[in-house]
């Protein structure tokens, strides 16, 4: 068809004449081939423009998206002159023994579980083990580090989890997608998934759902500690605060400097600085909300060379009815 | 002229063949492919139901065969790229025959590749959330954005060179074949009717889309690449990544892009127009990328290993020695290595050898990027025991069906379009014919060294 026409007469001379009428009434002169492939390039060129670009068209009706109230999140709690509390946790590991000398699991991850009717497996409140450098071990409580630098935050294709104006990380169960990539991204391995229909007992159904109590679990959502800013707001410690059995774990706010394990009231910076306070992975440059000064026990008179804990339970699992569970 | 008719002639009947007649093994493939799929939709249905929880991730490698064989078929889709647009560039002139089916493959992996993003997905039925809260800080909104221009573009880079071939079927298949058919080249091709205006058209065209789809392609792989580099997850924490990603897709698209040639070679009697020279050039680009791959890889582990830090030297014992050592030796040595050996032993440098290398890069390359994300989320971050990982029922379902889903997309092209750019080959063996100053054998392809025609300009 393409071989060997001196001129573009004989080409057409080719075709039947009936045929070529047929195809393209519209076609006179050579003009037609021209406009036609830059019809079919202009529509390629526009349908590159990609699809994202929706979503800034929506968003250009009803403003910006992430400003927008999530359903069950309240307002920033507040310092009697009007400036916003900094949440923050210092974690005494001087008085944490992993609970060893009460005999049950720890009970700081107890108190979380109960409280937020975690599913199994999930530890929000994770009491790590650690080996120390010249031997022995260490017990770790670790939360979420709710970091001002949060790689969770960042990669969060959907807005799903947030920053707070008090400094916390919260995720939304309602507008996540479960694509993971938190979980990818979050350095201190604190991101649970709910891989199937999670086990929580029959109460749980009557919470009210909010990204501050995460209050029945979602499927095919992620969680994590949210560092209970609805509880501090009417004067009530987080469920690990009160659970654990040393005192060892801080609560307070940085912004009127302030911190309390229930039992004493601190200046948090002073607390901070003179106890020579760390934060975990501090080389990353995740800026962690959750301290923890050096320790192994000690002041809970717990031998460095003793290891182990036992391990978490999750007391409802009978009543959990039709729930799965998996390995963490 | 009559001896460069005939060859004419013979080349049309060839590209019209797999649409004129469809025989019984055809249908036998379709039949199995189509059940494989149906199986894998039986198996989506239960992860719907039940969740994740049918899969083998959690938590802590809370990404597996899903991601990776979306990183996989991402990684196969620039096989299109490179073989039609790259070497168009360079005006490659022995590329002709397998242009349109390294397109197909192009536009085919991309589907089956978005597909498995949604199939990872624990809330799809919020899917709509991503065009409704989209984030341009997320590399998942990159990826988005980034695959959508490259589906968008590639389709159009498979669909303009194709017009002057679906006009060809039109004219040779009017009342020949049913009225969808007729409707189908009447509109695709847009009407073409061969006037030089047209040609000229065509040719700024084409010469317009190649030289577009080299940064789409290579911005598509670089990003796929960022999901994972974007992390504080050490063996991801690579500016290197996004080259590396790029060199194993181009590799892999050519293996797969060889294995599609010797199946549709075989299955429709091409072996006049893709020849054992398509074979062995195509070996030869692949040893190439071997060796890029292999510098790649030498850099990349280097620089981590020499330092060993925190993570690292985990990372490396699962690699080399324990867990996954024996794979991963397979992966450096049958999948970079042996191609190398394959392309240079003469022996070994036929069809049969470089099909033997494409299925060995194929296997390689997938294993790679099943290591790539497994491996990497495995490297503890807190002092808890390394979580282990093996795909269920489901998950090998599901990659039975995008295989099968692939493979199916591909018949049914071939079917319905042309599957060897006639126009092109046409205009190559004229040129050649010219070139020659007579008449040549037929079935023989110009050599790339011949000097450029200059009527050939912008195509």
């Amino acid at each position: 068809m393409f071989h060997d026409h001196p001129s573009d007469q004989r080409a057409s001379a080719d075709r039947t004449p009936g045929d070529s009428a047929a195809a393209t009434p519209q076609a006179s002169g050579s003009g037609f081939g021209r406009r036609g492939f830059l019809r079919v390039l202009g529509l390629g060129a526009l349908s590159v423009v990609p699809l994202p670009l929706v979503s800034e068209l929506i968003r250009g009706e009803s403003g910006d998206a992430e400003a927008e109230p999530v359903h069950g999140q309240g307002a920033a709690a507040r310092t009697r002159d009007g400036r916003i509390r900094q949440w923050t946790m210092i974690i005494d590991l001087r008085a944490c023994d992993g609970c060893q000398s009460t005999g049950q699991p720890p009970r700081c991850t107890a108190a979380c579980i109960e409280g937020h009717f975690a599913p199994e497996p999930m530890e929000w409140m994770q009491v790590f083990e650690a080996d120390l450098a010249g031997g022995g071990t260490q017990f770790i409580p670790t939360p979420c580090q709710q970091c001002q630098n949060p790689p969770c935050v960042n990669v969060c294709p959907v807005a799903a989890t947030f920053s707070t104006p008090e400094g916390t990380v919260l995720i939304d169960q309602e507008r996540c997608i479960g694509c993971r990539i938190c979980m990818a991204a979050c350095p201190y391995d604190r991101r649970f998934f709910n891989w199937g229909n999670a086990p929580v007992p029959p109460e749980a159904f009557l919470a009210d759902y909010s990204p501050e109590h995460q209050v029945p679990a979602k499927k095919g959502t992620v969680m994590k500690c949210d560092f209970c800013p609805d509880m501090a707001r009417t004067g009530t410690l987080p469920y690990c605060v009160q659970g654990c059995p040393q005192n060892a774990i801080w609560y307070g706010d940085l912004e009127e400097d302030i911190a309390t394990n229930g039992r004493e009231i601190q200046s948090a910076s002073r607390l901070l600085s003179e106890s020579g306070a760390y934060r975990l992975k501090e080389d990353l440059g995740t800026e962690p909300r959750v301290h923890y000064i050096p320790g192994h026990g000690e002041a809970a008179g717990r031998d460095a060379f003793e290891p182990g804990r036992l391990p978490t339970e999750w007391p409802w699992m009978e009543r959990a009815e039709g729930a799965v569970t998996w390995r963490r | 002229m009559a001896a460069l008719n005939d060859w004419q002639e013979r080349l049309e009947e060839t590209a019209l063949e797999p649409v004129r007649r469809t025989g019984r093994r055809f249908w036998a493939v379709v039949v199995t492919l189509v059940a494989i799929i149906g199986w894998g939709a039986y198996a989506y249905s239960v992860q719907l139901r039940d969740g994740l929880v049918v899969t083998g991730m959690r938590d802590r490698i809370s990404w597996g065969l899903y991601i990776a064989t979306f990183v996989f078929f991402i990684g196969i889709s620039h096989a299109g790229t490179l073989i039609s647009a790259i070497l168009r560039v360079s005006n490659a002139r022995w590329r002709t025959p397998v242009t349109r089916m390294a397109e197909f493959v192009t536009v085919v992996a991309l589907i089956c590749g978005a597909s498995f993003v949604i199939i990872d997905l624990g809330r799809p039925d919020r899917l709509l959330n991503v065009f409704i809260y989209g984030r341009w800080q997320s590399p998942i909104i990159w990826d988005v954005l980034a695959i959508t221009t490259y589906l968008t573009a590639s389709v159009t880079y498979l669909f303009v060179p194709m017009i002057p071939d679906l006009a060809l079927f039109r004219d040779r298949l009017a009342d020949r074949s049913s009225r969808w058919r007729g409707w189908l080249y009447r509109t695709l091709a847009i009407g073409w009717h061969d006037r030089p205006a047209q040609r000229r058209s065509l040719g700024s065209a084409i010469g317009v889309l190649m030289i577009l789809i080299i940064p789409i392609a290579v911005s598509v792989h670089t990003v796929v690449s960022w999901i994972f580099a974007m992390t504080m997850r050490v063996p991801w924490d690579s500016a290197l990544f996004g080259a590396f990603f790029v060199a194993g897709a181009i590799f892999s698209g050519i293996a797969i892009l060889i294995i599609v040639m010797a199946i549709l070679r075989r299955a429709y009697h091409l072996e006049e127009y893709v020849t054992e020279k398509h074979f062995v050039y195509l070996g030869y680009l692949m040893a190439a990328f071997a060796a890029i791959m292999i510098y790649a890889n030498i850099s990349e582990l280097l620089v981590h290993g020499y330092k060993l830090r925190e993570g690292v030297e985990f990372h490396f014992r699962q690699l080399f020695l324990n867990e996954f050592a024996p794979l991963f030796w397979f992966y450096l040595l049958g999948g970079l290595v042996a191609p190398i050996v394959i392309a240079l032993v003469p022996a070994t440098r036929n069809v049969r050898g470089m099909v033997a290398a494409a299925i060995l890069v194929t296997l390689a390359m997938w294993i790679e990027r099943y290591f790539i994300v497994v491996t990497g989320l495995r490297v503890p971050l807190m002092p808890y025991e390394p979580a282990s990982y093996a795909p269920t029922w489901v998950e090998w379902s599901l990659l039975a069906a995008g295989l099968a889903a692939f493979a199916l997309l591909i018949t049914v092209f071939t079917k319905i379009f042309p599957i060897i750019a006639v126009w092109e080959v046409a205009e190559d063996h004229e040129a050649t014919a010219v070139d020659a100053g007579a008449a040549i054998p037929t079935g023989a392809i110009p050599a790339v060294d011949r000097p450029r025609l200059a009527e050939e300009g912008g195509r």
